[in-house]
């Protein structure tokens, strides 16, 4: 139940944010659609090995190879589909712990906490980077077979 | 040769022109430098060079007769996919021989023209929903759900507000997380809304710069490393804002 609830509210909240964007309206329930796919599989791989990294990499990562296919074949620019897609997964929450127990003279807790926003940054930076490796593989894959044909 | 000259100078415009609306629509650095080199190429001028920065474009194209460079200066971004996609067709368009140089200017100048943008209240109805959606997924709970619905509303209705009073981006960002602060922790006193760490989270994240931080790191991946680096430099400076608007109304309440 509680995995359906989250299915909805983030197919909302990023086609709502393609809204923001001023995205084409035909793309926005596509928006919607990567961005819950994404928001499940971190959902779920956070809950189970309760490791937020993994559970951004994967998620980067799928969004990233999906909306690179979808664009390939809507004839679209990459961004739209991949941008509202990625913003759940920036770490605001933590950013605003982090920032909430620098204001109270908690220092320690929030270098913890600050490094653990960058860290999850860098795994949406590295998620981006490896789905590009992934886009090559893909298109050589596709040339080859063309080739053979 | 004199028409020749000219031709080359309309396809230079014709790119820039282009070049020019994709970003300041929010367009990828790479993607710009892209679009003019293949739009150039397709109208048959081979040699071009660009070097393309969140702030300005500098294009060179080498036809006929003595090559020329031509500078562009872009002080205002916003984000609007729609022109980027649009912007694309054409580009994909004349790519493909299916319209030429003059159909490619009228509908470029008819796109820089346009206002595309939805209307603003589904604007900042969609911002609402967005921050009440956010508020839930960051595992809060419904009877918060209203409270972050309005405050992330009045936040970006305020941000559009500051941001037409006083052109400082930085500034109205600060002012409307300030305001959502304000109001999440009235919210909270009050007895209507409960945590009043979600409820902030959630309303900010319409304000969050989550396109730059993709588009920075795009670019350095591209090898744009000046114009990824100042992008960072700009999401860094919005979310300081941010930060520090919500930090005022945290620390003095």
């Amino acid at each position: 139940m509680d995995v359906i609830i989250q299915v909805i509210t983030s197919f909302i909240a990023t086609g709502a944010f393609g809204i923001l964007f001023n995205a084409p309206k035909e793309t926005l329930i596509k928006c919607g659609l990567t961005g819950a796919g994404g928001w499940l599989i971190y959902y779920v791989l956070n809950g189970y090995s309760e490791d937020a990294v993994l559970a951004t990499l994967a998620a980067t990562i799928f969004i990233a190879v999906l909306s690179h296919q979808l664009a390939k074949f809507y004839k679209t620019p990459v961004i739209i589909f991949s941008v509202a897609g990625i913003i759940p997964l920036v770490p605001g929450g933590m950013a605003y712990d982090a920032m909430r127990n620098f204001v109270e003279n908690d220092y320690n807790t929030a270098i913890g906490l600050a490094a653990k926003v960058f860290m999850l940054a860098g795994t949406i930076a590295f998620g981006l980077v490896f789905s590009e490796v992934i886009n090559h593989i893909i298109r050589k894959i596709n040339n080859r077979r063309v080739k053979h044909l | 040769m004199g028409n020749q000259v000219e031709q080359t100078k309309e396809i230079m415009e014709l790119c820039l022109l282009a070049g020019r609306i994709m970003l300041q629509s929010g367009g990828e650095t790479y993607r710009v430098e892209d679009t003019m080199t293949r739009m150039a190429a397709a109208l048959g001028i081979d040699n071009t060079n660009s070097y393309v920065t969140p702030t300005g474009i500098i294009f060179s194209a080498e036809g006929t007769g003595p090559a020329r460079t031509k500078l562009v200066r872009i002080s205002e971004r916003s984000t609007d996919l729609k022109k980027v996609a649009l912007v694309n067709s054409v580009s994909r368009g004349i790519s493909s021989g299916e319209i030429n140089l003059r159909q490619a200017f009228e509908q470029l100048n008819e796109i820089n023209s346009m206002n595309l943008t939805f209307p603003f209240k589904v604007q900042v109805a969609a911002a609402s929903i967005a921050s009440s959606c956010f508020m839930i997924m960051f595992n809060g709970s419904w009877n918060d759900f209203i409270p972050a619905m309005i405050s992330g509303g009045v936040g970006y209705l305020s941000f559009i507000y500051f941001h037409r009073f006083v052109p400082i981006k930085f500034f109205s960002e600060f002012l409307a997380s300030f305001v959502i602060g304000l109001l999440s922790f009235l919210f909270v006193k009050n007895g209507i809304g409960h945590q009043l760490d979600k409820i902030i989270i959630g309303s900010v994240m319409p304000l969050v710069p989550g396109l730059l931080v993709t588009n920075a790191i795009r670019d350095l991946m591209a090898g744009h490393l000046v114009a990824g680096l100042s992008k960072g430099a700009e999401a860094f400076l919005t979310s300081f804002a941010i930060g520090a608007g919500i930090a005022f109304v945290v620390s003095y309440l």
